[in-house]
């Protein structure tokens, strides 16, 4: 039985599996099927400060390998959550990390001020990567001006762990990487979807309502895991790894790759318990390879 | 403690019904929780490249002291034609149970039934888990042709069973809402339940509103989760945006935004 905890900036995690944020609701939905004691963390449903009602149906088309989702960010705002659904999660024993969006940098910051107040989340994911809505989101997060500004003003405000979510969606990733991490970030998440589309061929029409979405699944797996790698290699503060992480072997990849902690995300939807059994995995791995702990595999690739 | 399962099923019957449709029925090693006429299990389709995830099914059968719990699967793309290809013996991985149940009815109530194709499946469980006396449940079955119908006959122990098809080759000639039960006596039921093709369910949403009568439908909208998380699934009510998976998939057509 090795040692599974890791910090990530000051954050401690009891082993490093935690959900990605759009595939485990508030986390509670999860406690319908697990006790969330058992994870080392979950980034929840993203959040913006005024209700948002998505994008219209159909939000959702499967790929080879994976998925496109045009979900758009739908919920409560931020309000609903801190009075209806915080009191019901805030003393799960795990790491809740809200994942905070805005169509403007004013939004963000806003949103950051009001999440600063909440002592049960110690972190925030800054989403400047969501590929499915009009305004904000990836915007921000495809150029480096843009990147850095949203995250040198939440900055300012936020005193907890800021991680800042990628785009992959970008010529470079890793120049924007370094870009948030000079204006203060203390970790990066990535990768959010890739930009895709799926159409009908038969009825000659495109599969979602918003002609495009977000890929994600084993599919986009060696494209996030090279992003991680060059990211890891690019900057000094801690990675989390995304993307199509769908089994032990794949979160290790990660994590030899330079990743701090991983994201399981679409999995989930396949296996609800997805990530049990990836910890699991993970711990036989470590025992198997003479590691004691979990660090020694991080960024461990022999090359 | 869960409420919610991700379980492997053994598999102990996959029967052709019809031309289309297949009975398949599962067993559990341990004891199934308790689970309600409308709910359904979200079904893996295993070792195939095109099929990603998961299939939902109504739930057609149980019986909680065998373990046992079966679907009628309608072959309609690629997934549900690879779980028509399963043979007993066979493993299946389920996640389950989801969704909200029919209301259940008042004892004193008359409701009425009307199954649409597969959607025959979560009508029939639910005629049998009613508790309600046979004489209070009306059943309309219907489907294009006498061949499409899928024998319903040992259901006539829970309630009155009348069949209608689109050329009059079982029951009477039409769509459910041509039956002469919609035509003569709607007003007379408390509860109008239905579950079948978009068209026939806002069809028979139509009739229950002009009638003034309590209506359920179960949607079946695409999913990705089939528990609340990705909110793929979502259908226009007057709550706002829902899932079908948690919020439904039964709803009242009162709470639905349909043009009808």
């Amino acid at each position: 039985m090795a040692d599974l905890k890791v910090r990530l900036h000051d954050l401690e995690f009891k082993n490093p599996i935690t959900l990605a944020s759009g595939t485990c609701g508030f986390a509670r939905e999860m406690a319908e099927f697990f006790d969330p004691a058992l994870l080392g963390g979950f980034f929840l449903k993203g959040s913006t400060l005024k209700n948002r009602d998505g994008n219209e149906y159909p939000r959702m088309a499967e790929t080879a390998a994976g998925m496109l989702n045009a979900v758009g960010l739908q919920n409560k705002g931020v309000d609903y959550f801190i009075e209806n659904i915080y009191p019901e999660i805030k003393n799960y024993d795990t790491q809740l990390i809200m994942n905070v969006n805005g169509s403007t940098v004013e939004d963000y910051v806003e949103l950051a001020e009001k999440v600063n107040e909440l002592d049960k989340i110690n972190a925030i994911e800054l989403n400047i990567s969501c590929p499915n809505v009009k305004e904000g989101g990836m915007a921000f997060g495809v150029t480096c001006p843009g990147a850095e500004m949203v995250t040198r003003e939440v900055r300012k405000v936020y005193h907890k762990t800021l991680i800042v979510k990628l785009s992959p969606n970008v010529t470079d990733i890793s120049e924007i990487a370094r870009a948030v991490e000079r204006q203060g970030a203390d970790a990066v998440s990535l990768v959010n979807t890739f930009l895709g589309m799926a159409i009908d061929a038969e009825k000659r029409v495109p599969k979602l309502s918003t002609i495009t979405g977000g890929l994600s699944g084993p599919a986009i797996k060696p494209i996030a895991l090279r992003m991680v790698w060059q990211v890891a290699n690019a900057v000094k503060i801690p990675v989390v790894g995304i993307g199509g992480i769908m089994n032990a072997t794949d979160a290790i990849e990660f994590m030899l790759a330079g990743a701090s902690i991983v994201q399981v995300g679409t999995a989930i939807f396949k296996d609800p318990m997805i990530a049990l059994k990836i910890v699991k995995g993970l711990d036989e791995y470590l025992d198997r390879h003479n590691m004691h702990s979990v660090n020694d595999l991080i960024g461990s690739l022999q090359m | 403690m869960p409420k919610k399962f991700v379980a492997d099923f053994n598999v102990i019957q996959n029967t052709a019904l019809n031309a289309t449709n297949f009975l398949i029925k599962i067993q559990s090693d341990s004891k199934l929780p308790e689970i309600l006429p409308g709910q359904f299990v979200n079904v893996e389709i295993k070792n195939s490249q095109e099929v990603f995830l998961r299939r939902p099914f109504s739930i057609f059968e149980v019986d909680d002291k065998l373990n046992t719990l079966s679907m009628i699967v309608k072959i309609l793309g690629k997934g549900s034609e690879r779980l028509t290809n399963i043979q007993v013996g066979d493993t299946l991985s389920l996640v389950y149970p989801l969704g909200k149940s029919f209301t259940k009815p008042f004892v004193s109530d008359k409701i009425l039934l009307v199954g649409g194709g597969s959607g025959v499946a979560p009508m029939l469980f639910l005629a049998k888990e009613s508790g309600l006396p046979r004489e209070q449940v009306d059943i309309i079955l219907g489907a294009r042709t006498q061949a499409d119908h899928i024998n319903a006959q040992h259901y006539s122990e829970f309630a009155t069973l009348h069949y209608s098809s689109e050329d009059g080759s079982l029951g009477e000639i039409g769509f459910v809402t041509q039956h002469s039960i919609f035509t003569e006596k709607l007003r007379t039921y408390d509860k109008v339940y239905a579950c079948g093709p978009d068209g026939m369910m806002k069809a028979v949403a139509k009739q229950a509103k002009l009638a003034g009568v309590f209506c359920e439908v179960s949607l079946e909208n695409l999913m990705a989760c089939g528990f609340g998380v990705c909110l793929c699934c979502i259908e226009p009510t007057t709550k706002g945006n829902l899932c079908v998976c948690t919020d439904g998939p039964v709803f009242n057509i009162n709470e639905l935004k349909w043009q009808i």
